[in-house]
């Protein structure tokens, strides 16, 4: 496998992106702007401007507006791409179903923050975990690189004729999105021969073979068996995902999977945590791993489809798996990972205690210390006898 | 701009009669769609999409009847409106004229018989079996 060795960029997230974006060239983005999103649209508005791209940028007055307008093109044929956060997201709401059961294999970048109330600008993940049974494929992101990196795939991913599903691919507001990082880039005709043309399922541009798009389904219609044939899609998606990140390799010489363990082999406690803060994570591993403590990491980097045997294959050999979670499912036994990946481990034998912690809500900050404190909680249960209740623990929140 | 004056017209004046027109009942797509009920979750088209047009004459409507729409043929004057207005396509003219209603796809809705300047299409009980 080579390793490419491309100059180091120092870019923002969002510069990350809109730089995969461009690269891709779609035929057409229609996207709204919204903090902290809004550096993507206006970087690619630029290139629109300046030609660097071929895309027929449409601007539009709202979010909903906007996964409207990405439908109806991607419906006509037209490789389409848009980005959004938060409150966009949440307006794009009932139109998001619509693009996965139209199987239009829209690409859109979602970048992370808090939904109302109250209002909050700053990173979490509610938005997108919000939307996570939407029918999208979802691929969060930990850092610049994979901004970019995922971005690409995306585009292979959606359009495979396996899946032709819409996938959004995220990374954390402001801590990515906003802040300086590094970046190594493809050129424009590595991305394009990566991703080749894209040939649409019966598009209604198509004006010698007129097709009928989002039909009512009768009053004793097929609906049942259309979402049986979106599941299996997105089953089908995991083997897909795998083998365009391992094409990825091949040009990049980055490698990717389902899933991103750290220092799991021989661990006997381990967190599962999503996004920019398993970056934290390593270091407070690395610490407790010179200090003796069997600590490991795994990042989640595809969450839908979720890839639970993966997860059950990871996890199995460890005592106490604590889930980070930085969005939570109210009135659930804990946070949308935590379910996931508790559910994923039930077969497990022995069945590993599966804990569930919520951090960073609203951006609040997320400090090794705390991580450390999650682990202290993990050990404390790897020692114990009896198992460890599964109520909510919170990372830094203020208490009096 | 000039307003075409139409005081005093209360029936629309009849349109040109075409030229012995022959409407049959529309043709039945080549996508063959005749056993969609058994078909399972990976045998219909991506995302629902219709890929042929004109297969909703397999959606015999027929059966939500109440009324049926009866022609006299000799008040017919050859106007055509039954035809244009039907929602459904569902007036069979043969030479111009109204001769007949597809039953399959009729649904009673009585518009043909509303716009019918000449009192040729009543509506009738529809007495089923």
């Amino acid at each position: 496998m080579a390793t490419i060795d491309t100059e180091i960029l120092a870019v923002t997230g969002n510069e990350a992106a809109a730089e995969a974006m461009g690269q891709i060239d779609p035929d057409v983005v229609c996207a709204y702007p919204i903090t902290p999103q809004t550096e993507v649209v206006q970087l690619y508005a630029q290139m629109v401007a300046d030609g660097k791209v071929s895309s027929e940028f449409v601007t539009v007055e709202s979010e909903h507006s906007a996964m409207s307008a990405v439908i109806g093109s991607a419906a006509g044929g037209a490789r389409t791409m848009t980005a959004t956060s938060s409150q966009g997201y949440a307006l794009m709401w009932e139109v998001l179903y619509v693009a996965a059961s139209y199987r239009l294999p829209i690409v859109m970048t979602t970048v992370n923050r808090a939904l109302s109330g109250p209002i909050n600008i700053h990173c979490d993940h509610s938005d997108t975990m919000g939307g996570r049974d939407a029918g999208w494929i979802q691929l969060y992101g930990e850092n610049h690189q994979e901004a970019y990196d995922n971005c690409i795939q995306a585009v292979r991913i959606g359009e495979h004729v396996d899946v032709r599903l819409p996938v959004t691919h995220m990374y954390d507001g402001y801590v990515i999105s906003g802040a300086i990082g590094p970046l190594q880039m493809l050129t424009k005709e590595q991305v394009q021969a990566f991703i080749g043309p894209y040939h649409a399922t019966n598009p209604m541009l198509d004006t010698k073979h007129p097709v009928t798009v989002g039909p009512f389904d009768g009053l004793h219609g097929w609906y049942f068996e259309h979402k049986v044939s979106q599941n299996r899609a997105m089953d089908r998606a995991l083997t897909v995902i795998q083998d365009v990140a391992d094409e990825y390799a091949e040009i990049s010489g980055r490698h990717y999977g389902l899933l991103d363990p750290y220092r799991l082999d021989d661990a006997e406690i381990a967190i599962v945590v999503v996004g920019s803060t398993a970056g934290t994570t390593r270091m407070a591993v690395d610490k407790l791993r010179a200090q003796g403590v069997k600590a490991g990491m795994v990042r989640v980097r595809v969450f839908r489809p979720f890839p639970h045997e993966a997860y059950a294959k990871a996890l199995e050999h460890i005592k106490v798996v604590g889930v980070m979670d930085r969005a939570d499912s109210f009135g659930a036994q804990g946070g949308p990972v935590f379910l996931e990946v508790r559910a994923a481990l039930y077969d497990s034998e022995p069945r590993p205690q599966i804990l569930p912690f919520i951090y960073g809500l609203g951006g609040r900050d997320i400090f090794p210390d705390n991580i450390e404190q999650a682990f202290a909680v993990l050990q404390k249960a790897a020692q114990s006898k009896k198992r460890t209740s599964t109520e909510r623990r919170y990372l830094n929140l203020r208490a009096d | 701009m000039t307003v075409e004056k139409k005081a005093g017209a209360r029936k629309p004046a009849p349109l040109r009669k075409p030229r012995a027109a022959k409407v049959a009942a529309p043709k039945k797509p080549t996508w063959d769609i005749s056993d969609i009920d058994t078909w399972g979750p990976d045998r219909h088209e991506l995302g629902a999409t219709i890929i042929e047009a004109g297969n909703s004459v397999y959606n015999e409507t027929g059966g939500w009847r109440s009324e049926v729409p009866e022609i006299d043929r000799e008040k017919c004057d050859g106007c055509m409106l039954c035809y244009f207005y039907c929602p459904d396509a569902s007036i069979i003219i043969e030479d111009g004229k109204a001769v007949g209603i597809d039953l399959e796809h009729c649904k009673g809705c009585g518009i043909c018989a509303k716009e019918c300047p000449t009192d040729a299409i009543v509506m009738k009980n529809d007495e089923k079996e």
